[in-house]
């Protein structure tokens, strides 16, 4: 299970049919793109005229900084909880 | 004639035919009592009626306005949603518990008074405790007992602050209550419990992943949102809500992202959309509450289109852990689609329903100066993309190919998630037809260049990270594993500690006896040898105190005699 199945065994089960995600190139390929549209947005702060509300928000590319940060952060302390939460899958079972 | 009637009892009362009918007529009929209800909605005037004196108040059984339609018309649409999914589904007790469910959740949003609120509140918490039990598994059966304790809880909360609100101000009347008086605060922390405020939550993560396939998509709509209402109701512009409702916004997604059964995941998402809607509550403005029940309305069906999707999932490959699923998308490509417009609509893309609710209770934030709490809403919207609308698709439809190649979901079930993505597709493109439902005029454009633009930046960056994460290995693999929360306190610690202070009483008492017996031995053979039967008190006991008595009596008569 957690071995990656190899091309050939994905295709068998496939049964004989390729999906475009069973490459891993084109995986990379949907990684670039997103790299590629936030780099779009993040300059996008530079030709449009922000309405905000709060000071900080109009400094230049808050949101996506903001974004990237939080959701770094986020999944970080949370693997670093599952050192402490983390128990069997039977835990209350027993 | 059909207008007077009251509009939650149709369900209760429908339901009672339900065990009696068979297969696709009694599919037909559960179906066409919520679209009954829908039609009858559209015919009601605003205003009250079934006003009745009882228990010594007057007591208003039907109060028609705009608040209590709109969660009216959703709570019927969920109902359709949820009956057209489970229509492959033959199980009379579920069938006829869901509908007494929706319909005493109907029927509480429409109470004019506190005692016929928790009329309907407590039979609904009865249909939610017997909806879970539906699902037939030990596990169900555990949970749904835990759950029904802290409903009763609730019950009980409500019902003494309604008395001592009654005696208060003399009137039962359900309208703002605030914390101005002891019994505000009791109705308050009745409310906070089905509505999952922090340390009063676990029943949710608890019970709801443990029901049925279908019975969770029911469960996800009603309880929580009827809490949200009566909040919305009794206590709009309570300051602490707004700090309740912003921790309840960033607590439950770090579970989330660690959790593995899916379902699970879900349903901490929505404790966590639950706390946007009551933070909105607390600022209350016009701006917030219109968002906070307008969030309610595009929640309940993105939410229960989630719960559908993985009820799909489960359906067909018999699990919904993140460690056992991937690569479902090439067999089960229209459960992955509509997924991912639930998810879509959850992270508050524009063009999804989320977007044009949501956003509204974060400008009433940031116009109202409420710095931090924005700050934690952005944090927690960015944090909801990553777990609802990424780790939910990725982990069950794409990933590591798993090897299972399911069918694709039922027609039934299929249709449903169709319609609930049509909805969300379709509030997200043209939200007015919902800004007119709202309790107050909508003044508020979301579709602005910056809105749509900020959104977006803070999405795709939050997918960023999650993908960096990704690829770098650094994101935490999905693991079977039970994660501790609240219920650790009452499912293990409580256990312990009764099981410890047992354990030390029963040692004390063994010391205590073992240590004493001894002289307390020596203290009873000394008694009986005084005071037995062969003691020196028992000789002759009669014959010797009269004498020392006549003794004594003499003594004084002479000591008087010569004291003359």
């Amino acid at each position: 299970m957690t071995e990656p199945p190899s091309h050939d065994s994905v295709q068998e089960k496939n049964g004989g049919k390729r999906f475009w995600l069973d490459d891993m190139r084109n995986v990379y390929k949907v990684f670039w793109a997103l790299v590629v549209v936030c780099g779009a947005l993040f300059l996008a702060d530079a030709v449009y005229e922000k309405h905000v509300i709060l000071s900080f928000e109009s400094w230049f590319g808050f949101y996506g900084l903001f974004g990237f940060l939080v959701s770094f952060a986020l999944v970080l302390i949370a693997r670093e909880l599952r050192k402490i939460l983390m128990r069997d899958e039977d835990y209350y079972d027993r | 004639m059909t207008a007077e009637f009251p509009p939650g009892l149709l369900l209760i009362v429908g339901a009672v035919l339900v065990p009696f009918l068979k297969g696709n007529l009694r599919s037909v009929y559960t179906l066409a009592l919520p679209l009954l209800g829908i039609w009858q909605l559209t015919a009601l005037e605003p205003g009250t009626f079934g006003v009745l004196s009882a228990f010594g108040f007057e007591q208003t059984h039907v109060r028609v306005d705009k608040l209590s339609l709109l969660f009216g018309y959703v709570f019927y649409i969920a109902a359709t949603l949820g009956i057209l999914f489970a229509w492959h589904r033959d199980d009379r007790v579920e069938q006829t518990t869901a509908l007494v469910y929706v319909g005493a959740a109907i029927g509480a949003v429409f109470a004019g008074d506190l005692i016929t609120l928790f009329l309907y509140w407590e039979v609904a918490a009865i249909a939610a405790i017997f909806l879970i039990w539906a699902a037939r598994t030990e596990r169900s059966f555990r949970a749904g007992v835990r759950c029904l304790i802290i409903y009763m809880l609730s019950g009980i909360l409500l019902l003494t602050g309604v008395a001592m609100r009654a005696l208060e101000t003399g009137s039962v009347a359900f309208d703002h209550i605030g914390l101005d008086s002891p019994s505000g605060l009791l109705i308050l922390l009745a409310f906070g419990i089905k509505c999952a405020f922090p340390f009063l939550h676990n029943w949710l993560q608890d019970a709801y992943p443990e029901a049925s396939v279908t019975g969770t998509v029911f469960l996800s709509a009603f309880t929580t949102k009827l809490a949200v209402y009566a909040l919305a109701r009794g206590y709009a512009g309570t300051e602490v809500l707004i700090w309740i409702g912003v921790a309840m916004t960033a607590f439950p997604i770090f579970y989330a992202v660690i959790e593995n059964d899916l379902r699970r995941v879900l349903a901490y998402s929505l404790n966590n959309q639950l706390g946007f809607m009551v933070a909105g509550i607390g600022i209350g403005t016009t701006l917030a509450i219109n968002g906070a029940v307008s969030h309610a309305f595009a929640h309940i069906i993105y939410k229960a289109l989630l719960f559908m999707s993985m009820g799909a999932v489960l359906y067909r490959t018999g699990t919904v852990k993140g460690s056992e699923l991937g690569g479902l998308y090439k067999t089960m490509p229209w459960t992955t689609g509509f997924c991912i417009v639930g998810a879509a609509s959850i992270s508050a893309f524009p063009l999804f329903s989320g977007f044009v609710t949501k956003s509204m209770i974060l400008t009433a934030a940031a116009k109202e100066g409420y710095l931090v709490p924005f700050l934690i809403l952005l944090f927690a919207s960015a944090g909801v993309f990553h777990h609802s609308g990424i780790k939910i698709p990725f982990f069950a439809f794409f990933a590591h190919d798993s090897g299972k190649r399911p069918k694709e979901a039922p027609v039934n079930m299929l249709l449903a998630m169709g319609l609930a993505s049509f909805l969300c597709i379709a509030i997200g493109v043209y939200p007015q037809p919902l800004y007119a439902l709202l309790p107050f005029p909508v003044e508020y454009t979301p579709y602005t260049t910056t809105h749509v633009v900020t959104m977006l930046q803070l999405l795709l960056f939050s997918g960023l990270a999650f993908a960096t994460l990704q690829r770098s290995g650094l994101y935490p693999p999905e693991l079977r594993s039970t994660v501790l929360d609240f219920d650790f306190s009452y499912r293990r610690l409580a256990p312990w500690m009764a099981g410890w202070l047992m354990n030390v009483g029963e040692r004390a008492w063994m010391t205590m006896t073992s240590a004493s017996l001894p002289s307390l031995r020596g203290l009873a053979s000394l008694a009986i040898r005084q005071f037995g039967p062969h003691g020196r008190f028992a000789r002759n006991q009669s014959s010797s105190f009269s004498l020392s008595i006549s003794v004594a009596l003499l003594a004084v008569l002479l000591l008087m005699f010569f004291a003359r």
